[in-house]
């Protein structure tokens, strides 16, 4: 389905900031169940997103399952978190957010029993907290010593959110017994 | 113009400063370990003390007080450090100011643990206290501080411990383990028979709470404590592996900002600046108007912090 300037948001609020509406992409993933599309719609709506097209890519499915749809809508600046934090808020899971909001790539490296403290739920559990989405993983052990073993994880995370999904993994390390080492930030290195 | 110190502390570093002292222009008149002292109004001979005390295990006839009671401009306090109440060194620094003397400190401990304290006994002495030798060995890190003005300084970032970063640095180099390096490091002299305080990140904590309260300028009071701290145990050469794979490396980073004191082991691009390798320390000065400041340097060793104590008694003069 591809479907041009359904506008559906009204034109007082929209020009409400002074800004120049400005493009941008979101892709969702939606559970394949009557009438889930057009609930994603809604908050881009009802929060003043001028949606440009909508791409539904039904025959392909997402790691868990779900169908991958993206959107592109018009907004000013300041209107488009507001957007993605409605979208969440109605239960739509967004997978990005436009791509300068997902620019921030982050590396952490977890120390300790990785495999055994459940290394699928770790993942799991930051991506779904943190708002980051896993880009690459690597796992390094040494066989014949008691080395500790490491994972290597990068993150996409979205712009200005990088402490938060520190954050995240730094409370989810200490709750089973993992040692984080952290990246240095960016600009002091 | 000469001055004429009292040194408290035979260690590498008050050694050092007894060596170096007459190639500054200035005489040691005193000098003591923890069990014995030796005066000479004239300026003592620095051979003849270090043969005492390799001789007899004492480095003079007099008790180590009597230190206090000789005629001299500046005390060089180079006892080794102690945390908490930072004795017996703060009372060394006490007794210097209340007779009016200044005070040139190696041992972090006062400055790290009692600042506020410490600043208030130099408020009320004609005294005044210097410590570019707690922080960074030769490194002139507070020396660039106080001409850049702590106000325009924002930030404070580095590596600070020689021992951790020969560590790191080695391992991340060799694909070692982390005994095996440690085992190294013990032979060469690198690191100490108790590694502790530099390993557990103890060390670069307590320079980088001196730096905060340098650089919060007396509106907060940083101690160990108030220092967020993890050292490099829990880094096994798979991290490091990892890091490298992805053109990083690991080093123990120590920070100053206004969000407090942090040391952890940290990923930093490799060939960054804050990447030294073996002993090199570095510290990475953020300025309001100037953006980033590089010092790097040797920040450990007898002669080089000598040359920092030295360097702070050619400031008073």
């Amino acid at each position: 389905m591809s479907a041009q300037d359904l506008d559906g948001g009204s034109d007082a609020e929209t020009d409400g900031s002074g800004e120049m509406p400005k493009p941008h992409t979101i892709r969702l993933e939606l559970v394949d169940e009557p009438g889930q599309l057009l609930a994603a719609l809604k908050p881009i709506s009802d929060n003043g997103g001028n949606l440009l097209s909508i791409f539904h890519e039904r025959g392909s499915l997402t790691p868990r399952g779900h169908i991958p749809v993206e959107v592109d809508l018009e907004c000013p600046p300041d209107r488009f978190e507001r957007i993605v934090e409605a979208l969440r808020d109605a239960g739509v899971n967004v997978i990005r957010a436009g791509a300068e909001h997902f620019g921030e790539e982050v590396m952490v490296i977890l120390v300790g029993d990785i495999v055994d403290s459940d290394l699928s739920d770790t993942l799991h559990r930051i991506e779904s907290s943190a708002d980051a989405t896993l880009q690459d993983l690597s796992l390094s052990a040494r066989e014949g010593t008691n080395e500790a073993s490491s994972a290597r994880l990068r993150l996409a995370v979205r712009s200005g959110r990088v402490d938060e999904t520190l954050s995240v993994v730094r409370d989810l390390a200490a709750e089973k017994g993992l040692h984080v080492v952290e990246p240095l930030a960016e600009g002091s290195q | 113009m000469s001055l004429r110190l009292a040194v408290l502390g035979a260690g590498a570093v008050g050694g050092s400063v007894l060596d170096l002292a007459g190639d500054y222009g200035h005489d040691v008149v005193a000098f003591a370990d923890s069990s014995s002292s030796a005066v000479d109004p004239a300026g003592l001979d620095p051979s003849a003390v270090h043969d005492r005390k390799e001789r007899d295990g004492v480095v003079g006839e007099a008790d180590p007080g009597a230190v206090f009671d000789a005629d001299y401009d500046v005390l060089v306090e180079a006892t080794p450090t102690t945390l908490g109440d930072a004795e017996p060194g703060f009372s060394h620094v006490e007794r210097a100011l209340a007779d009016d003397r200044h005070v040139v400190l190696a041992n972090k401990g006062p400055v790290a643990e009692r600042y506020a304290d410490l600043r208030a006994l130099e408020a009320e002495s004609e005294g005044t206290v210097q410590f570019e030798a707690a922080v960074g060995g030769a490194i002139p890190v507070l020396s660039t501080i106080s001409d850049l003005g702590a106000p325009h300084v924002t930030a404070a970032r580095g590596v600070l411990n020689g021992t951790a970063n020969f560590i790191l640095s080695r391992m991340a180099a060799e694909g070692l383990d982390y005994e095996h390096v440690l085992a190294e490091a013990q032979d060469l002299g690198v690191a100490e028979a108790d590694p502790t305080f530099d390993v557990d990140g103890i060390d670069a904590a307590l320079k980088f709470v001196i730096l905060a309260n340098v650089l919060s300028d007396g509106e907060t009071e940083y101690a160990l404590d108030d220092a967020e701290v993890e050292g490099i145990r829990n880094v096994p050469g798979t991290a490091l592996d990892l890091a490298a794979e992805d053109g990083r490396t690991v080093r123990l980073i120590g920070e100053a900002t206004a969000d407090g004191v942090r040391v952890a082991p940290r990923l930093i691009p490799q060939g960054s600046a804050l990447s030294v390798t073996g002993t090199q320390n570095i510290v990475q000065l953020e300025t309001k108007h100037a953006g980033q400041l590089n010092i790097s340097g040797r920040g450990a060793g007898g002669p080089e912090t000598a040359t920092a104590v030295l360097s702070d008694v050619s400031r008073l003069e």
